[in-house]
């Protein structure tokens, strides 16, 4: 039996559970208050936003399979990327992080549950409408929104209603992501078991405790730019209608400092994970573990000040130009120390290469090659060229897809056993592995080609001498796809449902830290009066 | 049962393949355009696009070189560090020498990539005396030229996609064309090395004006003026397409620079001197039926089709012109109105940019096309006088 859909399977400290234990049917996830349960509606609301975004994706690479129109019209062709992109932003990757942090950040800081369990329903739920707003404006009078995720104006102005209602939805979900936020923040700060010292909490805690903050300085400056866009669509105002003497500019100064914390906050807690699984596979202690937290802090301060490297092409001054240029190389310096770190871990460990690892490794390769053709675009003269083709389409692929999503997986094959008490099978998780890389990059690598030849993103048709690179890419990113259904239904449900062999409480030799002190299945309820660590604070002294 | 679907799903998949790739065959390389499986940037024309080919290169090797240092030592690792090959995990888990240092070399190493790029930014900032000074405008969807200073002032144009093409991409199988979507009615011309300052604005959302070969993108934004500059050093024709998503059909407003000699730059900007003359609108001119549908059939082509399609029925958000009230109106200053101004948050774009008999052509071809028959004509002066 999984904790996951039956919670009352487990052992022997029942007799207190049952006392306030988990309500049953649909109550049980509607009314849900425990963090497990609430992770794991993250998780599933995630994945389901997951498959969606890349359904509007595979259309895509569908339509660019071969020059010339045939499955779509240039409008419909702008929904989806416009779609897929805010929905793989905004409903599967923040999300999904959210799921991890609501399972795991309770059960490794040793905490009963998150501090505002109501408020974290509240969160969720949250979540589900908007969803639905945003899905569903692809049946509003026009279709979606098709002027990109980024919703420039004053091209966001000439949408049909559909903007207003991912407008709306984009509000809801900042609301959410501001109430989960919070709750973050607070349950870290305040209910960590004695002992637990901030320079002693997991690095999956630190990472989310700086996403947190993160999240919670940049979703109004979202929310402002998006409702000066709403004004200005309906009630007269001007802010970016150049007509009447608005700037069209400012809209995207706005929307790039909310949106380069952004895409921190999307990795951040993917550095976290991988930070937990490398030690946990080298059987070795996490190198330079303070330096991580710092590395990771000025990552994140840093990010506040690197906004305009997307707009090199808008025709800043030179100093302008140049200052984004320097602080945005300067991000290089500390990400290169969290990759130095890694590898320092690794060396010397003594490793084995379970799907966890398997794609913890894959992450740090991948991804590195997405932070070297990030600091190729952010020299503006090579930008000059770059900007806005397939290169920088490349680029956010490979730091989203290989840099998020696989550390996603790694995170679900590295917890699964502990949030549904079975082991996943091994054959598949590593089928699901080298499936998922190998069509990562037949689909992602061609796109630097196609950039460096200038081919534009966004476009709906292209000259013939892409062809080639573009019917490589679709046939990579289908098989991409079809690598995930397998993940969903070979390796998740079955897990999900309980089958399987049991794994023990501590199904990885040298994995460390609290959440491997409690049984696996983790118990609906843990943790409820605070344990006593030891020096580390990775394990409880009785 | 299962052989035939497999068959069938054989053949297919044969079929799909043997398509893409018989398209390899019959396209080319477009010299200033994009070549077949291109792997790099353009060959650059410009000093500007060298030093960026050259920087691109630059990072390109260091970024490499830390690459595969970097992965060496990882895959050593894993290699010789597995627990099936029998190594035990060492202890150390910090060293504060070492950390110094791979946090201090990675920042001297980003201070000298910047170096040559400082220079290369300053560069291309400087638009200063320039030769030839061009507005470029972004429309939705297609560019408008205007010469401002230098040789040439007073030339203006505007330059749209070839409409054949666009239509071959309606259709789904276009045909092996080497300049497939890059084709412009009317392609810029500048004069080799001479200094070219490009300004940039727009008539409605963001657009961007890049050509590869010259190293230039600049957004074109609505109620500003940007700039950007080159100095081509070789003649011939060069492409770029508009780069900033700018609505449904952004993928279909190319950008052709012709770069050519000085002699035939002048000679050139002589026949398009003859040609403006011989353009100038005579607003007093009353225009015959005919004339005005066929010069109407013209300009609709160019600049309506591609919405309103060649049905005047238009699709999705577009509005039919076929049976409109606003067309059938016995009130002919209202469709004026809606042509001068546009319409519906410039979803239906101001057209204020064509002259006035092409906009009373036009009017008066969509007034007696199709089903409309209203018989009603629509003269240049009429338009003149909605404009003030």
């Amino acid at each position: 039996m999984s904790a996951v859909l039956h919670p009352h399977g487990h052992g022997a400290d029942h007799a207190h559970d049952d006392h306030h234990g988990a309500p049953h049917g649909w109550r049980r996830w509607v009314y849900a208050t425990n963090h497990k349960d609430i992770g794991t509606l993250y998780l599933l609301f995630a994945f389901t936003m997951l498959i969606i975004g890349g359904v509007l994706a595979l259309g895509i690479r569908a339509e660019l399979f071969k020059p010339g129109l045939q499955l779509v019209n240039p409008e419909l062709f702008n929904q989806l990327t416009t779609m897929h992109g805010l929905i793989m932003v905004f409903g599967a990757i923040m999300p999904a992080f959210v799921g991890f942090a609501n399972w795991m950040i309770p059960l490794q800081i040793g905490a009963a549950d998150m501090a505002f369990a109501r408020m974290n329903n509240f969160s969720f739920w949250l979540m589900i409408p908007a969803a639905l707003i945003l899905a569903g404006s692809f049946f509003m009078p026009g279709g979606a929104p098709a002027g990109g995720w980024t919703l420039y104006a004053p091209l966001s102005l000439q949408m049909g209603p559909s903007m207003d209602a991912a407008i709306f939805a984009l509000h809801i979900l900042g609301a959410s992501s501001i109430m989960g936020s919070i709750n973050i923040i607070v349950t870290i700060l305040n209910m960590r078991a004695p002992g637990m010292t901030l320079m002693k909490m997991p690095m999956f805690v630190w990472t989310w405790l700086i996403t947190a903050y993160l999240l919670i300085a940049v979703m109004p400056v979202l929310a402002g730019a998006i409702t000066m866009t709403l004004t200005d669509r309906h009630f007269g105002t001007t802010f970016f209608n150049p007509a009447a003497g608005g700037d069209p500019v400012m809209f995207q100064h706005i929307f790039w400092f909310f949106g380069h914390p952004e895409v921190y906050i999307m990795i951040l807690p993917a550095f976290g994970i991988i930070s937990q699984i490398i030690p946990a596979f080298s059987r070795k202690k996490l190198f330079g573990y303070a330096s991580m937290v710092y590395a990771t802090s000025s990552i994140a301060i840093l990010s506040f000040i690197v906004w305009a490297h997307h707009m090199y092409t808008t025709g800043m001054p030179v100093t302008g130009q140049l200052f984004f240029m320097y602080a945005t190389m300067l991000i290089s310096v500390p990400t290169g120390v969290k990759v130095f770190n890694w590898v320092a871990t690794m060396w010397k460990g003594s490793m084995t290469f379970e799907t966890p690892m398997l794609f913890a490794v894959g992450f740090i390769f991948v991804f590195t090659m997405g932070g070297f053709t990030g600091l190729i675009l952010a020299m503006a003269p090579i930008d000059l060229q770059l900007q806005d083709g397939y290169y920088v389409v490349a680029h956010f692929h490979y730091v989203l897809v290989a840099g998020s999503l696989f550390t996603m997986f790694a995170g679900y094959y590295y917890w699964a056993p502990k949030w549904t008490g079975v082991m996943y099978n091994e054959t598949r998780g590593k089928i699901h592995f080298w499936w998922t890389l190998i069509s990562f990059n037949v689909t992602f690598f061609p796109m630097h080609f196609l950039g460096l030849a200038g081919m534009p993103r966004r476009y709906a048709d292209y000259p013939m001498q892409f062809a080639d690179f573009n019917a490589l890419a679709s046939v990579g990113g289908f098989a991409f796809g079809i690598a995930q259904v397998y993940f969903f239904f070979f390796v998740v449900l079955p897990t999900m449902r309980g089958k399987g062999e049991p794994a023990p409480q501590r199904p990885w030799e040298a994995a460390e830290g609290l959440e491997w002190e409690v049984p696996s299945p983790a118990p609906f309820h843990t943790f409820e009066t605070p344990p006593k660590l030891n020096r580390d604070a990775t394990r409880i002294v009785a | 049962m299962m052989n035939n679907i497999y068959k069938k799903f054989e053949q297919a998949s044969i079929a799909l393949f043997a398509m893409a790739s018989s398209m390899a065959w019959a396209v080319n390389d477009l010299p200033g355009g994009p070549a077949v499986r291109q792997l790099n940037l353009h060959p650059p024309v410009t000093k500007i696009a060298e030093e960026q080919v050259w920087l691109h290169w630059f990072m390109l090797i260091i970024c490499t070189v830390i690459f595969v240092a970097v992965f060496g030592v990882m895959f050593y690792s894993i290699w010789k560090h597995r627990k099936s090959a029998g190594h035990k995990a060492a202890s150390f888990h910090e060293s504060l020498k070492v950390e110094i240092a791979w946090t201090v070399v990675p920042f001297v190493i980003v201070i000298l990539m910047a170096l040559p790029a400082t220079k290369a930014v300053v560069a291309s900032k400087d638009t200063s005396n320039a030769d030839l000074t061009i507005k470029a405008t972004g429309y939705q969807w297609k560019w408008g030229y205007d010469y401002i200073k230098g040789e040439g002032e007073g030339i203006g144009f505007i330059s749209t996609l070839d409409n054949a093409q666009r239509e071959m991409s309606n259709s789904g199988n276009p045909e092996p064309t080497d300049n497939y979507l890059l084709k412009v009615d009317n392609p810029l011309v500048v004069p080799v090395n001479q200094k070219v300052r490009i300004i940039t604005t727009s008539n409605d959302v963001i657009h961007s004006f890049a050509v590869n070969s010259f190293g230039i993108k600049q957004d074109a934004i609505p109620g500003f003026v940007r700039d950007t500059w080159f100095r081509a050093e070789k003649t011939g024709d060069f492409y770029g397409q508009c780069q900033e998503l700018c609505g449904k059909e952004h993928a279909y407003m190319p950008i052709h620079v012709k770069v050519v000699s000085a002699e035939e730059y002048t000679a050139w900007v002589a026949d398009q001197n003859k040609k403006l003359a011989a353009k100038q609108d005579d607003p007093n001119k009353v225009w015959a039926m005919a004339d005005l549908m066929q010069k109407g059939e013209k300009v609709y082509a160019a600049n309506c089709q591609a919405c309103h399609q060649a049905s005047g029925k238009g699709m999705g958000p577009i509005k039919t012109l076929d049976g409109a009230a606003v067309v059938l109106d016995a009130d002919a200053s209202k469709q004026i109105k809606v042509m001068l101004n546009g319409q519906n948050n410039l979803t239906m774009p101001a057209w204020k940019q064509l002259s006035d008999s092409e906009i009373a052509a036009v009017i008066s071809f969509t007034k007696n096309n199709w089903s409309n028959k209203t018989g009603q004509l629509v003269q240049p002066a009429q338009v003149l006088a909605a404009r003030q």
